[in-house]
């Protein structure tokens, strides 16, 4: 059920994969028209024109199909790395492991390497690193 | 005027190139485009916002989905039912609340108050039912998956609704009110969606950032149930008495602050030289994450019955209320405890004793309350 769900999610529709490859045709179309024009006397300044229609089409239909494709790949739940730092309230000897169902702050875990002291979760925590958006303020 | 000019140039250009008996098709269709732009220009518009719509109501099937799966999946886990929880589980997640009647607000905080503590054992009954094997901590942790589940559900069909009347009536307005919000409401289904891993295992949370401050100041100590779902430590600090409030952990829980603040308030006959309340509140972008201030009033989110009984409290007996809050954003606070709000728990401490010092004296009673989700944080 959810298989089939998620992969209606991802299907990428056959209106906007026509649209993109219309344009894209039409963007080499006018490439070509481009190419023919510059040969004909009088006719530079028409070839400037269909030269930058035909590359911006051609970008534009490119960059949306790039677009779709990229939003596929990010349709996915992330699971961030936690981590559970456990200390010896006694002689301070630290140790950080991966996160286990069950753990809690403040929880009594296994005796301490060193002092066999029971050892105690201190810290559960996700570290982010985060892109910063440039700003002047 | 210029524009059109040029337009006209470039397509007398253009049919140049074109043999003689062929160049009316290109003027036809010139004004074909024209035409269709200017009488239909509106419905473009119309489209292009419901392929937005829809591209986003797509990652929101598929994260409700996820949800879903995930909750089943985590009451199968823990709960080991003898029967398959998903038809339950569906049923759950199209639960509703119907909030008490305002047009007479006199009064509507006890029933308001009554409506969520029906729904509360509900919730807490259905998942007894779901997950007979699930001990207090976990029954907690996987009401508060289902409720986060409950929600991308709910977020899900109102972005559905508005996207289908949008279709319906191609109505500019219906479809623009949503595509104008959708960031938004994407940011909050996002967050939601971390919630629910986090919940499922039961790892502490961004808003648990003043239960964690309670739990700091009082750990080792004995504890008092003062309320439902509260528990209430003494502990000197800076030679005061202080009360420390927190929800009881470490399962998925807010209880309630406000009782538990009553309750000491009337212990003492009022004696209470000022109240400090923590809690984790959301920031403004540009904010950091992790940002410690310091206010005055009754930090606390939710519904808001618990705001109102503090602040009856305190006014009958005039007492001083302060609060440190600590920032984060909606993402932050409900997915796993981010490295920079974890730090910040310890500035928030230095603030609490600096308020304590420079606020009251040595042999005054204090109360200090740490406001929210207590999931992964035990006493």
């Amino acid at each position: 059920m959810s298989k089939a769900s998620s992969s209606a999610t991802t299907k990428i529709s056959s209106f906007v994969l026509l649209v993109i490859f219309i344009t894209l045709a039409l963007s080499l179309v006018a490439l070509i028209l481009a190419i023919n024009a510059w040969y004909t006397p009088g006719q530079e300044p028409v070839a400037g024109y269909l030269l930058l229609i035909g590359f911006l089409g051609a970008a534009l239909s490119t960059y949306v199909l790039l677009q779709t494709r990229k939003r596929i790949q990010r349709l996915s739940l992330k699971t961030p790395s936690i981590t559970t730092t456990i200390e010896c309230r006694k002689c301070g000897f630290k140790s950080i492991r991966e996160f286990q169902r069950g753990d809690y702050i403040f929880k009594e875990v296994e005796p301490c390497e060193k002092c066999n002291e029971n050892m105690l979760i201190t810290v559960i925590s996700r570290e982010v690193k985060e892109k910063r958006v440039k700003t002047r303020f | 005027m210029n524009g059109l000019v040029v337009m006209t140039t470039l397509q007398n250009h253009i049919a140049q190139l074109f043999p003689e008996e062929f160049s009316w098709i290109l003027n036809l269709l010139f004004y074909v485009v024209f035409i269709v732009f200017m009488f239909y220009g509106q419905r473009i518009q119309i489209y292009v916002m419901l392929r937005e719509v829809e591209g986003s109501l797509y990652k929101l099937k598929y994260i409700k989905e996820e949800g879903r799966k995930i909750a089943i999946e985590t009451i199968k886990e823990i709960g080991k039912p003898e029967t398959d929880p998903t038809a339950r589980v569906d049923r759950f997640l199209e639960y509703f609340t119907i909030s008490p009647q305002s047009l007479d607000p006199a009064g509507i905080v006890g029933k308001l108050e009554h409506v969520l503590d029906v729904r509360d054992t509900r919730f807490k009954d259905d998942v007894k039912l779901m997950a007979p094997a699930a001990d207090k901590t976990q029954t907690n942790n996987l009401e508060n998956t289902l409720e986060a589940a409950m929600a991308l559900n709910y977020i899900y069909k109102v972005i559905r609704h508005f996207y289908l009347l949008g279709k319906k009536t191609l109505s500019l307005y219906v479809i623009m009110q949503i595509q104008m919000i959708l960031p938004l409401v994407m940011r909050e289904a996002e967050a939601y969606a971390s919630a629910l891993k986090a919940f499922a295992y039961g790892q502490p949370i961004g808003d648990g950032a003043g239960a964690l401050v309670a739990a700091k100041l009082t750990h080792g100590q004995p504890t008092r149930k003062i309320a439902k779902d509260c528990i209430s430590v003494t502990v000197p600090i800076e030679g005061r008495t202080a009360y420390v409030i927190k929800a009881e952990g470490p399962g998925g829980n807010v209880g309630k602050p406000g009782d538990a603040i009553k309750t000491i308030i009337e212990e003492n006959e009022g004696k209470i030289a000022t109240i400090i309340m923590v809690d984790a509140a959301l920031k403004l972008e540009g904010e950091e994450v992790g940002e410690v201030a310091e206010g005055v009033g009754a930090a606390i989110g939710g519904p808001g019955v618990d705001q109102f009984k503090i602040e009856e409290s305190i006014l009958k007996y005039r007492i001083p209320i302060n609060a440190v809050i600590i920032k984060e954003d909606i993402g932050d606070a409900v997915s796993p405890m981010r490295k920079e709000i974890f730090d910040a728990v310890d500035k928030a401490i230095e603030r609490i004793k600096q308020v304590i010092l420079e606020k009251t004296k040595e042999g005054d009673k204090v109360i200090i309350a740490g406001v929210g989700n207590t999931i992964g944080i035990g006493q």
